[in-house]
């Protein structure tokens, strides 16, 4: 259990460093994100043989500072990340909700839309999304909203269908309190606890496909520097500068292992018995 | 036993019309989605044509008619296996795709298979022993779901391929090309499946019957290896239809990285080209795949589990 709650504080940490370097980048960034050094194209990190202080992790094809370019990514993928949960978390709880408090039609339809949405691959479905909608920051974080309210509906509706039955609501029912009003005030509070985590894991499955995606090509943004872009610039110099593809890699395995080591605490912390949330 | 086989076919039916339910959805997903891709017409005809033509090909095409209409045109022609033609590389949608799926199947079976060898025998060891096996659990659950798997893929190219020449980047080819791509799909479903395990293994152990069996003397290992790990196996067999799931979506990109010519490398080109109707067809074969696949999963379960069919039937 002590190992448990360290490792969630250890997520935490993680997640919060992203969030200070993506805050605070314009001042930490030891240079502006696309700002060229043609004379040190190529350059490796500090570290190698050629490598100076100038540029810590080495430069890209074209003489732009990695490290920079990392501090900077961090806004997107916290950003869409952070943006795709929450707008699953809003879609899929109250669908959620409505699936598992009213009768067996609403329920049923539900039930389908989501089985309808796990049929896909889902990166062959967003890349046909992507394709016919275009990119860009919004429709990014639309389609991986798309992925995500599957987890905040089926969580929130076996929470909902649980409590259903239970006293406490069949007291507000027998006084007259409207049903939007028990959704909101007495079965969603239950099922915070639960959304909370599944954001939590949901964030970073967002993050971990918006990388894949913009390494497909159909990122937020060509002209920003995603981490996912990065790595698909970097995989054509494999063989000549390893620092251009490795480093943006760890950039998306430190954030995402944030989140998932938060969201197994807060499981943990949230709801012992583990119940909904397998 | 005649009354389970009654139950028996009763959950099949149940199964199978919720599967057909599930393709309808998929077919009005994948129509909407490429109903919205555009007009047809201004991408086939120049700018400068007239109206009259325009209207001429329109109709030719049947985009006059009402838009139910036209997507019952549209599963008459996909249950005839007519996806159109792809631009890009001027030949059926359907024999591109069909002839690129066994490349992703053959990756995602070996992913899939070199995962359950790897993730069934750690995840009952860290519950049944602890230990050194629920550290490398712990550890490739925590690594294995961080890393993404085409960064990986690129790592391993350039450690053991570039550096090493151990193995071949890629192409397809001999079992030497199926390793790599293989190995970096199945760490993220080793992650997921061993904490399946488990979780699963924990609970069951300590279950009335794992103590009965105890208690008249089994061996243990019987105990867990035979008794226990068949009813965990169900929500392995379940996930293990969502798995695949994931392992084909996550084997688009592990196939751009080592290049293999699977469905993946071929919806990636049909993006890159704007190939709409290939792109279209892609996705499309690979949902009614998918629901195939779950169904057999589901009908696997009942087999392993009876219990489950009588509740399908009574629901």
């Amino acid at each position: 259990m002590r190992v448990r709650s360290w490792l969630g504080v250890a997520g935490a940490l993680l997640l919060a460093l992203a969030v200070l370097a993506a805050l605070l980048a314009p001042l930490i960034a030891p240079y502006r994100p696309m700002q060229l050094d043609l004379r040190a194209r190529l350059a490796p990190p500090a570290w190698l043989v050629h490598g100076s202080t100038r540029h810590l992790l080495g430069t890209d094809n074209v003489g732009r500072d990695i490290l920079s370019r990392l501090i900077w990514g961090t806004r997107i993928s916290l950003s869409v990340g952070a943006s795709a949960a929450l707008l699953g978390a809003v879609v899929g709880s109250t669908l959620g909700l409505c699936a598992g408090f009213f009768g067996r039609r609403i329920d049923a339809a539900i039930s389908w839309a989501i089985d309808v949405q796990l049929a896909f691959p889902f990166t062959l479905f967003a890349l046909f999304l992507l394709a016919v909608f275009g990119g860009g920051f919004l429709p990014v974080v639309g389609v991986l909203a798309l992925a995500t309210w599957v987890n905040f509906a089926r969580v929130v509706r076996a929470q909902a269908e649980v409590l259903r039955t239970q006293d406490f609501i069949l007291a507000a029912r027998s006084i007259g309190v409207p049903t939007p009003r028990i959704l909101v005030r007495y079965v969603l509070p239950a099922a915070l606890p639960s959304i909370v985590v599944v954001g939590s894991f949901s964030a970073a499955q967002a993050m971990l496909t918006e990388a894949a995606l913009s390494f497909l090509g159909v990122g937020v943004d060509p002209t920003t520097p995603s981490w996912g872009a990065m790595l698909e610039l970097g995989r054509n110099y494999l063989q000549t500068a390893w620092w251009m593809a490795a480093f943006p890699g760890l950039a998306i395995a430190w954030v995402v292992l944030g989140a998932n080591l938060l969201g197994d605490w807060l499981r943990i912390r949230l709801d012992p018995r583990g119940g909904a949330l397998r | 036993m005649n009354r389970l086989g009654d139950l028996r076919l009763h959950a099949t039916l149940r199964r199978a019309a919720h599967a057909v339910a599930v393709l309808i959805g998929v077919s009005a997903a994948t129509f909407a989605v490429a109903h919205a891709s555009g007009d047809p017409v201004t991408l086939l005809l120049p700018p400068s044509a007239s109206a009259a033509s325009r209207l001429e090909l329109a109709q030719a095409l049947g985009l006059d008619q009402p838009l139910p209409l036209q997507y019952l045109t549209f599963l008459r022609h996909v249950l005839t296996g007519d996806f159109g033609r792809s631009f890009l590389y001027r030949q059926d949608v359907v024999t591109l795709v069909l002839d690129r799926l066994p490349a992703t199947l053959l990756l995602a079976f070996t992913a899939f298979a070199i995962a359950l060898l790897i993730s069934i025998p750690l995840g009952v060891l860290a519950a049944s022993r602890g230990g050194l096996a629920e550290l490398a659990l712990q550890a490739v659950s925590m690594v294995g779901l961080a890393v993404p798997s085409f960064w990986l893929g690129l790592m391993f190219v350039l450690l053991l391929a570039v550096r090493y020449h151990l193995l071949p980047v890629d192409g397809y080819g001999g079992a030497s090309h199926l390793v790599l791509p293989a190995v970096t799909l199945a760490l993220q479903s080793i992650a997921r499946l061993s904490r399946l395990v488990a979780s699963g293994m924990r609970e069951t152990l300590g279950s009335d019957y794992v103590r009965t069996a105890r208690a008249k003397g089994l061996l243990e290992y019987r105990v867990v290896w035979v008794h226990a790990l068949r009813n965990v196996l169900v929500p392995v067999v379940t996930m293990g239809a969502l798995e695949l799931g994931d392992l084909i979506s996550s084997a688009v990109v592990v196939e751009v990285v080592f290049a293999w010519p699977g469905i993946g490398r071929l919806a990636v080109d049909a993006l890159n080209a704007r190939d709409f109707p290939l792109l279209q067809g892609t996705v499309f074969i690979a949902g009614v795949g998918f629901v195939f696949v779950n169904l057999l999963a589901d009908l696997l379960c009942t087999r392993i589990d009876p219990r489950i069919a009588a509740g399908a039937a009574t629901r």
